[in-house]
C-alpha cells in the first residue's frame, strides 16, 4: 500500500535548491493541490528570475519563464487570452516586492483572476544573499553588512498588509511552513488561492515565509527557529484579505 | 476592388491588426501613438477581443509576451521612450522566439525629446533595442495604406518565423490622413505546438523560456536563430525603386523622408538631373541588393533621414563605401523640406545651374 507518493504534478527530477530550503515543501504543495483540484491540464505557471527560476523544470504542468518581476504582467496576457485555464505565478520577495512591484500591484487591482504564491525569505538567494525588501530591521546581509540600517534604507515591506487596502484583491493571506501545523495552514491556504480562481473570484495571494539556511548562515533547524523568533514577528501570520468571506458575514 | 476609406495612420494600423485576427492589445498612452490604444479600446470589446490600458510600457509588454504564450496574435505600440521601456521584453521574446506586433510612431528624442516626428530610432529598431544577439523585422510605411499593409504582413512574418516584427513609422505616418484599402486575404495562421495552453494531460509540458545555463546550449539556441535570420535577410527585404533605371546621383529614404525626396526627384528631374529613389520598407532586414547595384550606377548616394545619419551606416555597408554617401537630414522633430533635399541633390551634381 503506498502511503506517500509524489504528486503527479511535480515533476520527477532533482532540484536545484540548497539543503534545508522550503522552496521544496512549498513546490509539493503547490502540486499537491494541483492534483486534489484535477487542475494540472489546466494550468500555466510562470516561473520569476529568483532562486525559483528553474520551477518551469519542477511542475509538470504548462510553463512559463518570465522576466525578472513581470510574472504577473505575463500572467494577465495569459489568462486575458485563455481565461478557462488556471494561471498561477511563483515568486520570490525579490522579484514580487522591489522589481515587480507595480506589476504586483496593479494585478491586485485590476482583480486579475490568477493565483500567485509568494515566497518571503527576507533575502535575494539565488544572487547570493543580499538584502531583500523584506529583509528585517538590522539583518545582516552581503549588502547590508553592518545590518539594516532603518534610517539609510527604509523599512521592510508587507505585501499582504499593503495590498490589503487594495478594493480589487480578493484573498491574501500570510503563512509559514516551518513546522507541521504551519505546513498544513499553508497548503488550506495554497489551495483555497487556487479553488478562488477555479470558482472565478480573482486575485488571491498567499505569502510564505519561508527560510534561507545558505544566506541566512544558519543551520536548516535554526533557520526553522529563526522564522519563529524574527520572520513571524514582523510578518504575521493570517488571513490579510477574503473578500468572498467578507460578504458573506454581512 | 474595395471601397476606400480615410483614416488616420495609426488608425489604419489598429484596424488592420484586427483584420489580421489580432485580438489582445496592450499599450500605456503615449503621444503621438494614442489613436491607436483608443481605437481598440472601442473596438475590442465589441468584437470579444480585449483591450487593457498597462500600468506601464513594462508591464504591456509582458502581458504581450504572456498572450503570445499561448499562441494568440498580439501587438502592443508605443513611442520613442515607451519602446525603450519596452527593450527588456523585448529582447525575452527573442531568447523566446514567440512572435508579436509592436509599433514605434517614433517622436524626437533622447530622452523626454519632443513629441514631433523622427526617425532618430533606426538603430534601436534594426540593431539594439536591447540586450543579447538578436533582431526584429523592422517595416517602414510610407502611407497610410501602408501602415495597414504592413501591420498584416508583420503579423504574418512574426508568426512564420517566431519573432517580433515592428512597424518603425514616425508622428506624421500616424497622423496623416489618406484613403486606404483594407482588402486582405488573411492567411491562415500555422500551427503553434510549442504554445503553452494546458497540457489537457495529452503531452508532455511546454515550456516558454529564454533561459539556458548551459554555454553550449545558449550558443546553439544563438547559431539556430541566426540561421533563421540568414534566410530571413535572403528571402523578406522589401524595398521600392523610383526613377533609378537611368540614375546618376541616388537618393535613400524610407518612411515620411521618402516622401519629400520623391518630390525633390520630380523637381530635379525637371532640371534635368538624373537622380532616382531607393525607399527600403524593410529596415531589417535592411535591401542591401539594390545599393549594391546603385553602386556601379551612381556618383553618389544621399541618404535623406530625420535623424543625426543612421540609415547611412546600413547604406555604406550596402554599398561597401564604393561611393560618396552623404546625408541630408533635419531632426529634433523637423523634417527635411524638399528645396532642401533639391539643394542636396544639386550639390551632388556639382551645384545648381
Amino acid at each position: 500500500m503506498v502511503v506517500f507518493d509524489k504528486p503527479h504534478a511535480l515533476a520527477d527530477v532533482s532540484m536545484h535548491y540548497c539543503p534545508g530550503c522550503t522552496h521544496g515543501i512549498v513546490h509539493r504543495l503547490v502540486a499537491e493541490v494541483m492534483d486534489e483540484l484535477g487542475i494540472e491540464g489546466k494550468a500555466i505557471g510562470i516561473a520569476p528570475v529568483g532562486c525559483s527560476v528553474m520551477a518551469y523544470n519542477y511542475f509538470n504542468c504548462d510553463m512559463i519563464e518570465a522576466a525578472h518581476g513581470r510574472a504577473p504582467a505575463v500572467a494577465t496576457g495569459v489568462k486575458r487570452a485563455l481565461p478557462e485555464n488556471i494561471v498561477f505565478t511563483y515568486q520570490g520577495d525579490g522579484d514580487l516586492a522591489s522589481i515587480g512591484m507595480a506589476e504586483t500591484v496593479h494585478a491586485a487591482a485590476r482583480n486579475e483572476n490568477i493565483t500567485i504564491i509568494f515566497i518571503n525569505n527576507a533575502i535575494y538567494g539565488m544572487t547570493g544573499g543580499q538584502m531583500a525588501p523584506t529583509s528585517l530591521p538590522g539583518q545582516v546581509t552581503q549588502t547590508s553588512p553592518y545590518g539594516r540600517d532603518v534610517n539609510h534604507c527604509g523599512y521592510p515591506i508587507k505585501v499582504c498588509e499593503m495590498l490589503s487596502t487594495l478594493d480589487g484583491a480578493e484573498y491574501l493571506e500570510r503563512v509559514a511552513v516551518n513546522n507541521v501545523k504551519n505546513v498544513k495552514n499553508a497548503k488550506k491556504a495554497i489551495k483555497k488561492a487556487f479553488q478562488n480562481q477555479v470558482e472565478g473570484k480573482g486575485f488571491s495571494l498567499v505569502e510564505v515565509v519561508s527560510s534561507c539556511p545558505t544566506n541566512w548562515g544558519l543551520t536548516p533547524q535554526k533557520a526553522l527557529e529563526w522564522i519563529d523568533e524574527k520572520m513571524i514577528p514582523y510578518y504575521p501570520l493570517g488571513v490579510y484579505k477574503d473578500r468572498s468571506a467578507e460578504s458573506e458575514a454581512k | 476592388m474595395a471601397d476606400k476609406v480615410l483614416m488616420k495612420g495609426n488608425e489604419a494600423i489598429a484596424e488592420a491588426a484586427i483584420i489580421a485576427g489580432c485580438r489582445h492589445y496592450f499599450g500605456y498612452p503615449i503621444t503621438p501613438q494614442t489613436e491607436i490604444a483608443a481605437y481598440m479600446a472601442k473596438r475590442m470589446p465589441k468584437i470579444g477581443g480585449c483591450f487593457l490600458q498597462a500600468e506601464s510600457e513594462i508591464a504591456a509588454i509582458n502581458m504581450v509576451y504572456g498572450v503570445s504564450s499561448t499562441g494568440h496574435r498580439v501587438m502592443t505600440s508605443s513611442s520613442s521612450p515607451g519602446i525603450s521601456l519596452k527593450g527588456e521584453g523585448i529582447s525575452y521574446l527573442a531568447g523566446a522566439d514567440l512572435p508579436a506586433l509592436i509599433v514605434n510612431v517614433q517622436r524626437g528624442g533622447p530622452g523626454l525629446g519632443g513629441i514631433q516626428p523622427s526617425q532618430s530610432d533606426y538603430f534601436q529598431a534594426t540593431k539594439g533595442a536591447a540586450h543579447g544577439d538578436f533582431h526584429m523585422i523592422v517595416l517602414a510605411p510610407a502611407s497610410v495604406q501602408e501602415m495597414a499593409d504592413l501591420t498584416v504582413k508583420g503579423f504574418e512574418l512574426a508568426d512564420k518565423y517566431r519573432m517580433t516584427s515592428m512597424i518603425l513609422a514616425d508622428g506624421t505616418m500616424g497622423q496623416m490622413m489618406e484613403p486606404v484599402s483594407l482588402d486582405y486575404d488573411i492567411k491562415e495562421m500555422p500551427e503553434k505546438p510549442w504554445a503553452t495552453t494546458g497540457t489537457n494531460m495529452e503531452r508532455e509540458h511546454n515550456i516558454v523560456n529564454s533561459l539556458f545555463l548551459s554555454p553550449e546550449q545558449l550558443e546553439t539556441e544563438n547559431f539556430k536563430r541566426y540561421e533563421r535570420y540568414k534566410y530571413i535577410e535572403e528571402n523578406e527585404a522589401l524595398y521600392e525603386e523610383y526613377m533609378m533605371d537611368d540614375a546618376e546621383i541616388c537618393v535613400a529614404a524610407f518612411g515620411i523622408a521618402a516622401r519629400v525626396a520623391k518630390n525633390a526627384i520630380n523637381a530635379a528631374r525637371e532640371k534635368g538631373i538624373k537622380v532616382g529613389l531607393i525607399r527600403p520598407i524593410t529596415l531589417w532586414p535592411f535591401p542591401v541588393a539594390p545599393f549594391k547595384k546603385a553602386a556601379k550606377q551612381v556618383q553618389q548616394v544621399i541618404s535623406v533621414e530625420l535623424s543625426m545619419g543612421q540609415m547611412i551606416e546600413d547604406i555604406r555597408l550596402a554599398t561597401e563605401c564604393k561611393v560618396p554617401v552623404t546625408l541630408c537630414n533635419r531632426v529634433g522633430g523637423m523634417i527635411p523640406s524638399p528645396e532642401q533635399v533639391l539643394k542636396a541633390i544639386e550639390d551632388a551634381n556639382g551645384g545648381a545651374k
